[in-house]
């Protein structure tokens, strides 16, 4: 097991080494910087200045000296200076991260239990309209552009029934009332964006359980644990869900990055605090350090989930252990 | 103990192209201590019987349209399925062809054997797990106790087997049904479970129901045979009987399809049946062996009934039975 952590941590050495590089050089390629919003914004014009500031930040070397001081100080975990908010790159994102971080695990937790239990009802009632109306919910959301979701969902809930509010993370005021009316406050605001970016991932599970689990219950185990005179239901969650889970699992660690991705669509929707919001301002304000910091630093946290994924593995499937 | 006692058993197939006949008016009856073997082609509904006697038929398409499975004085084809999962792994167990995927591949092997005895005996996790214990050793598995922790990856397909008899013999079952319980395992493995069948049902006296087409393993281990052909009984009777003096054509075939092993089956030809079986929606009327038959005649156009020629002997075929031609 440590063998194999060792051998994966040193395998994604290489591959954040190349994520850095394309993002590195995809940014250098695109066309304006952030002294051309900088000075728009601020009114400087002075030749003299610009050139200090491209000075300052490094700009003036050649493409290649630029990278590979990027990559040796990333190594030493510094990402670089933001302008805007007169910080290091790291920690605006750290600044960022558990607003993310929490909406990501609410929509991933969201998306386990419905689509899981979802795929495991379809299976169990296949053919039936139980199955029909599952499988419906889960096209329609898969369908479903999360903004759009975003703003329906806003619509109901927050505009046409108000039971939660619109946007943001804490209301002004939760502040100073206590761990446990902030923790509620921010369980108010999270529902909806929780939802908006959860639905989706949820009928992915769904439709990858079914079909999982339906392939599982037609193994010849599961036919000898009905001769032992288990009930359905035993024989389905006892025997058959382990099993059935490892494609879940796998989705899991690969979707996780898409989920950080999505995550930028649904936190502008909401107006959530967290990286999605920080790398879209980011990138409309030329803001190049911070959209880099976020690529590498989302693409490190992808590649540590799917060694917890691997680890996982090890754990759900004993044939896999015995290699 | 109660013996098994199948009576006119039939089974449909519900499918879109029609209904068709799986199993038709099966009757069977095994004793305490007895073994029936239930002999005939892939296909001839041998499985069939074996899920519809443990009520473990794939619903829909298949469904049990007539007849009884009695256990005693129990009905079980008209139990409903809450009272059927009482009986299912304590008064009737049934083992399966292929061991290594008949067990759950992500639990240890003693999980999969004190489910059963925490199922039907109530016994808690720790004298669960000794029962286990014991059982691996009654089915001759050797440092049972460090076994119960294995994966069957880890063990051989005849373990595994030896695995699946402990679970289904756990519950010490009146009834055990054994579908092809050898055909997935290396011939020196085979001869020892048999073995392993053979002790165990001296020991707890239990009515074995053997699935199987090689006719060794009847020979070896069963009391009584039935044979089947297109989802029905074509004949019956004690083995030595079935064995010296076959009155059904297609036994007839199935036993002269079989290599004798003796220096004098070495330069006589195998005879095979010509043809084969059926399918189940193109049955002809009347005798389904008939279109491969070389006895049949015109009175092979109705079905031939079951019939006693000696006693406890039956046969369904007209011919053998000395119907003539014009009869019918």
């Amino acid at each position: 097991m440590l063998r194999l952590l060792r051998r994966r941590l040193l395998q994604g050495v290489p591959l954040i080494l190349g994520v850095i590089i394309m993002n590195f050089l995809l940014i250098q390629a695109a066309p304006g910087s952030f002294l051309d919003v900088m000075s728009a914004e601020s009114q400087v014009s002075d030749p003299a200045m610009l050139e200090q500031l491209r000075v300052t930040y490094g700009m003036d070397q050649p493409v290649w000296l630029q990278l590979v001081k990027y990559i040796w100080s990333v190594a030493r975990l510094d990402f670089g200076f933001s302008y805007r908010q007169n910080m290091p790159v790291l920690d605006v994102i750290l600044a960022s991260l558990p607003a993310t971080l929490v909406l990501m695990l609410a929509s991933l937790l969201i998306a386990l239990l419905l689509g899981v239990t979802a795929g495991v009802v379809a299976a169990v009632k296949v053919n039936t309209i139980w199955d029909n109306l599952l499988s419906f919910l889960a096209v329609l959301f898969f369908a479903a552009p999360s903004f759009w979701l975003g703003i329906m969902l806003t619509v109901l809930f927050a505009v046409k029934l108000g039971w939660v509010p619109v946007g943001g993370m804490m209301s002004i005021t939760a502040s100073n009332q206590g761990i446990v009316a902030t923790v509620l406050d921010v369980l108010h605001h999270l529902a909806l964006p929780a939802m908006a970016l959860g639905l989706f991932y949820a009928a992915v599970y769904a439709r990858v359980m079914r079909a999982a689990m339906l392939e599982v219950l037609s193994l010849d185990f599961i036919r000898t644990a009905r001769a032992k005179g288990l009930g359905r239901w035993r024989v389905v969650l006892a025997h058959g869900l382990r099993n059935a889970l490892l494609p879940i699992v796998t989705l899991f660690g690969l979707q996780f990055g898409t989920v950080l991705g999505g995550s930028i669509v649904v936190e502008t929707v909401f107006s959530w605090p967290g990286l999605g919001s920080l790398m879209l301002d980011s990138v409309s304000s030329r803001n190049y350090p911070v959209v880099l910091g976020v690529l590498v630093f989302s693409s490190i946290v992808v590649i540590l989930v799917n060694i917890a994924v691997d680890l996982a593995y090890l754990r759900l499937d004993p044939r896999i252990r015995a290699r | 103990m109660a013996g098994l006692d199948v009576r006119g058993l039939s089974v449909s197939l519900f499918t879109r192209g029609g209904v068709l006949p799986a199993l038709s008016e099966v009757s069977l009856s095994v004793q305490p201590g007895r073994t029936l073997a239930l002999v005939g082609e892939s296909g001839c509904g041998k499985s069939m019987t074996a899920l519809a006697i443990m009520r473990l038929l794939p619903e829909p398409p298949a469904r049990i349209i007539a007849g009884k499975v009695m256990l005693g004085d129990t009905d079980l084809a008209a139990l409903p399925e809450r009272r059927m999962l009482g009986v299912r792994g304590k008064a009737v167990s049934m083992i399966f062809q292929d061991p290594m995927s008949s067990l759950n591949p992500v639990v240890p092997v003693g999980q999969q054997i004190m489910e059963v005895l925490r199922r039907h005996e109530n016994l808690s996790g720790s004298a669960a797990r000794t029962r286990a214990a014991e059982l691996l050793t009654l089915v001759g598995i050797p440092d049972a106790e460090a076994r119960l922790d294995e994966y069957p990856h880890r063990l051989s397909g005849g373990m595994c087997q030896r695995v699946m008899i402990a679970i289904a013999i756990a519950c010490r079952p009146a009834v055990l049904v054994a579908d092809e319980p050898t055909t997935a395992l290396d011939v020196t493995v085979q001869a020892q479970i048999l073995e392993l069948l053979k002790r165990l049902q001296a020991e707890t006296g239990m009515a074995l129901l053997l699935i199987t087409h090689d006719l060794g393993v009847v020979a070896e281990m069963a009391d009584e045979v039935a044979v089947m052909y297109a989802g029905r009984v074509v004949e019956q009777g004690p083995v030595d009987a079935i064995f010296a003096a076959p009155l059904h054509p297609y036994t007839r075939g199935l036993l002269g399809a079989t290599p004798s092993g003796g220096t004098a089956g070495r330069h006589t030809r195998l005879a095979d049946i010509p043809g084969s079986v059926p399918s189940l929606a193109e049955l002809p009327a009347g005798c389904a062996f008939a279109p491969r038959c070389k006895l049949a005649h015109a009175a092979c156009t109705a079905q031939p009934p079951l019939k006693a020629e000696a006693p406890g002997h039956l046969a369904a075929c007209f011919a053998a039975l000395g119907v003539p031609a014009h009869a019918a």
